[in-house]
């Protein structure tokens, strides 16, 4: 019928290169696993060793089934959007942040009842406390941030995604990452710093899984079609640049032996604490502040169906947030042997920080404008502008206890956690919920949720949840922080550590009872994923995505 | 929302009638709002603030120094201050408790009300770790409430105790070690002396012909320490073996792990990490829970 001659079809440089480098990683690891000092570390050696030898395989099975020709940037004149790496992305987002939500209920309750620790060293709460915080930033966060830049960057430039394995090297590759991470934790591997666990192994690996992520926002924000890049756009790019220079900076260490999974870090004494919290509060900033912003930048007003409230607020706000949140760090380290000098700066700016925080929560929520009507009937629009709310109070409650004689009070105690905690849960997660709540029916063409009742229960069975988790961490923290710094008359201690333990007891039980609500909000909505994705009705053209071609 | 859209071309927001910036992605556009004024001039506020703080505080670095700051202010001065403070306010109670023979103390009520005050957080905070909330004890780390003692339980002992501990370091600290008899005696006779050493308190048999035995590698091995009816040796700190009481435990098994291994345990030396008179507070405390002599 047709006479078109088919080009000969040939491998690209991309898959013959990557089955040789993995082929060659694949070798490399036998020979590791082999001669490693620590059965933990083979086992890792051997991790890396299947996943080397299914990727030669699954590349050259791929380049067998596909057509000569790779997929075309546009159909129809249309963009061509490469949505799978997303779907694949967006569930096990859904995945880690259920396993890290469970995880997290599990040591709250060994905080109650330690008995829980079972004196088994695999999940005793040292380990298993890393193993949560990893697995909500790192493995929930991380994939919410990638499945969703992946998708607004597509859909802001106009663009098919850049390159044609790599995304799919850049989601797999970092859940490979997180599987090595937290099968360490549990073996016991790391390197002790806090939000950096993973040993350098892991960390070298990170490292080509970031770079190619940024190469590929980068190739697709190159490509756009539209005149400017979007404001999303920005912060996507704040997060995976900061992320990068922050993570090399941190991890810089010096293995003992190839064949053994132990570092040792190039700072020490104070140096070392000083840009372990550079890092560390960058983390939150970049990736728990820019990185979700983000989000809130495409998800709000694409849901709302309404224009971002100033575009002059989002470009001031943006660089002086960007500006300002790497000086703050030191604000992790009052009344410690870090100089004065330093704790000053990362005071004052923490403040300067507090308006530059909350331009993002102006225009959040200003974006709604002319749409109020929505926070009653859309409970997607709900949570996201909850978590824009959360966002407001956890960026005012930073900057108090940044202030020394807040912190004097504050640090050490769990008033840290209830801060953290809301903003992990009330902002984090809840932008990530509203955003998953948007993307599910958007890539699998659906007209909507399967069940927007089922959004209802998640959204107050979690929203209570948080409530009693936070208020709870604020007692206790408040409390333990009077009781360690009373003195009685006589000039003595009035309580001993192990009474003011024994005080908070009774909070630690509320806040997993909290710990418990959020994670059951949690199991309703991946219900409702599933539902959504088998049963409910398939559009051509689903809502919120009017303006462009599926896929 | 979905008229087509010159991007150049700025249009205006119906609902709410702003200006748009004429940008549009993916049918998102951006209104052309001011920066809203509380915003900006609380910014600007933050930033005086800050500024102001500079000026009085230390802030800045230098090549080889830092801004001082008008105030002159130092962490580690300011810290002093607060210690001295503390002091001062303990100084009432700490001067009566300072100043008092050891044996005094428990004789005056107010005094050893002051004491037992000092003693009870002190207690909690640095001994209660390993002796237990209220001075139980644990597996290897002796009960304080009995009359039960290693090194002495009158005043005298329990402060050279508390403050040069036992096996600590400390030239002035208890120094005898439980040895390892693994090296030097058989297991049978390791056997044999356990039977024995269970059958001085009744915790074990007395008929055993193992006791008969025992009795000859013990007083051959063990006397010279624990005494020849096993009654031990406060100077020594050992154990005394007659009350039925046990440290590490009285069972067959533990008592021929502590013969064959050896056991020293250890208690550390107070004297670097609290101050004369909280000891002194901690020892009326401890000698007080029930035991003392």
């Amino acid at each position: 019928m047709s006479t078109v001659q088919t080009p000969a079809k040939s491998m690209t440089g991309g898959e013959l290169g990557l089955i040789l480098v993995f082929a060659a990683l694949g070798f490399f690891s036998v020979v590791v696993a082999a001669k490693a000092y620590t059965p933990e570390y083979a086992f890792h050696a051997y991790l890396f060793a299947a996943a080397s030898i299914a990727t030669v395989f699954i590349i050259g099975n791929r380049y067998m089934d596909r057509p000569a020709e790779l997929p075309p940037q546009t159909i129809d004149g249309k963009p061509n959007y490469n949505m799978l790496p997303v779907k694949v992305g967006t569930l096990l987002a859904l995945f880690w942040g259920i396993a890290g939500f469970l995880i997290g209920v599990i040591i709250a309750l060994q905080m109650a009842f330690p008995l829980l620790n079972f004196d088994l060293p695999w999940i005793s709460f040292g380990r298993l406390r890393p193993l949560h915080t990893s697995a909500v930033i790192f493995a929930f966060g991380g994939n919410v941030l990638i499945a969703s830049s992946f998708y607004v960057v597509q859909r802001t430039s106009h663009a098919r995604l850049a390159g044609y394995l790599a995304p799919w090297f850049v989601v797999l590759g970092y859940n490979f990452f997180i599987v090595i991470a937290g099968t360490g934790y549990l073996l016991g591997i790391t390197q002790g710093k806090e939000y950096a666990e993973p040993e350098w192994y892991a960390d070298l690996w990170l490292t080509i899984v970031w770079v190619t992520y940024f190469l590929v926002f980068l190739g697709t924000v190159l490509k756009r079609k539209e005149p400017h890049i979007y404001v999303a756009n920005w912060f996507y790019f704040a997060f995976i640049l900061t992320i990068a220079v922050l993570h090399l900076g941190n991890n810089a260490a010096i293995p003992v032996s190839v064949f053994s999974p132990k570092s040792y870090i190039v700072w020490s004494g104070v140096q070392d604490a000083m840009v372990q919290w550079w890092y560390g509060h960058n983390a939150v900033g970049f990736f728990l502040t820019a990185g979700f912003l983000a989000l809130m930048y495409y998800f709000i007003p694409k849901r709302a169906e309404r224009p971002v409230y100033s575009y002059r607020l989002s470009i001031v706000h943006f660089w002086a947030l960007i500006f300002l949140y790497i000086w703050a760090g030191p604000h992790h380290l009052h009344y410690t042997a870090l100089p004065d000098w330093a704790q000053t700066l990362g005071m004052t700016f923490s403040i300067i920080l507090w308006m530059p925080s909350w331009g993002g929560m102006i225009n959040g929520l200003m974006t709604l404008s002319g749409a109020w009507d929505k926070l009653r009937t859309d409970p997607v629009i709900r949570m996201m502008v909850v978590a824009v709310a959360f966002y407001g109070m956890a960026t005012f409650e930073g900057p108090m206890m940044s202030v020394k004689s807040v912190n004097s009070l504050s640090h050490y105690t769990e008033w840290g956690i209830g801060h953290v905690h809301s903003g992990a849960l009330g902002w984090v997660a809840y932008i990530s919920f509203g955003a998953i709540y948007c993307l599910v029916p958007w890539l699998w063409n659906k007209r909507e949720m399967y069940s927007m009742k089922a959004i209802e229960w998640h959204f107050w069975i979690s929203t209570l949840g948080i409530v009693l988790y936070i208020s709870s961490m604020w007692v206790a923290g408040i409390l333990q922080g009077l009781m360690w710094r009373a003195y009685t008359s006589l000039g003595f201690l009035e309580y001993s550590f192990i009474e003011t333990v024994e005080a908070i007891h009774p909070l630690y039980v509320i806040r997993a009872v909290g710990g418990i609500l959020f994670l059951a909000g949690a199991l309703i909505m991946a219900w409702n994923v599933v539902m959504t994705i088998y049963r409910a009705e398939t559009v051509s053209q689903p809502s919120g995505v009017a303006l462009a071609p599926a896929e | 929302m979905s008229t087509a859209h010159d991007s150049h071309d700025k249009g205006v927001d119906a609902a709410t009638g702003t200006p748009t910036t004429g940008h549009e992605w993916d049918g998102i556009q951006e209104l052309n709002n001011p920066l809203p004024r509380w915003w900006l001039w609380t910014f600007y506020a933050t930033i005086l603030w800050a500024i102001g703080y500079w000026v009085v505080y230390p802030a800045w670095p230098l090549v080889s120094s830092f801004t001082p700051g008008l105030s002159g202010w130092h962490s580690r001065s300011a810290v002093v201050e607060q210690l001295a403070d503390l002091q001062k306010l303990r100084a009432v109670s700490s001067a009566k408790l300072a100043n008092v023979p050891l044996d005094e103390i428990e004789k005056n009520p107010e005094l050893l009300n002051l004491a037992r005050a000092e003693g009870r957080v002190a207690f909690a905070d640095n001994c209660a770790p390993c002796h237990g909330a209220g001075g139980g004890g644990a597996k290897g780390f002796p009960n304080l409430n009995d009359d039960d003692w290693l090194w002495g339980g009158t005043l005298e002992q329990i402060s050279a105790t508390i403050t040069h501990g036992a096996r600590s370091g400390d030239d002035e600290g208890h120094q005898g070690n439980m040895m390892a008899f693994g090296p030097i005696l058989t297991k049978a006779e390791i056997s044999d002396v356990a039977d024995y050493v269970r059958s001085l308190s009744g915790t074990g048999p007395k008929d055993l012909p193992s006791v008969q035995k025992g009795a000859a590698v013990f007083a051959a091995n063990c006397a010279a320490c624990h005494g020849e009816d096993g009654k031990g040796n406060q100077e020594l700190g050992s154990k005394n073996l007659t009350d039925g009481i046990w440290l590490y435990g009285g069972d067959k098994a533990t008592i021929v792990q502590t013969i064959t291994n050896g056991r020293g345990g250890v208690m550390p030396a107070w004297t670097s990490r609290l101050s004369p008179t909280t000891i002194k507070a901690l020892t009326v405390y401890v000698h007080t829970l029930g035991g003392g002599q």
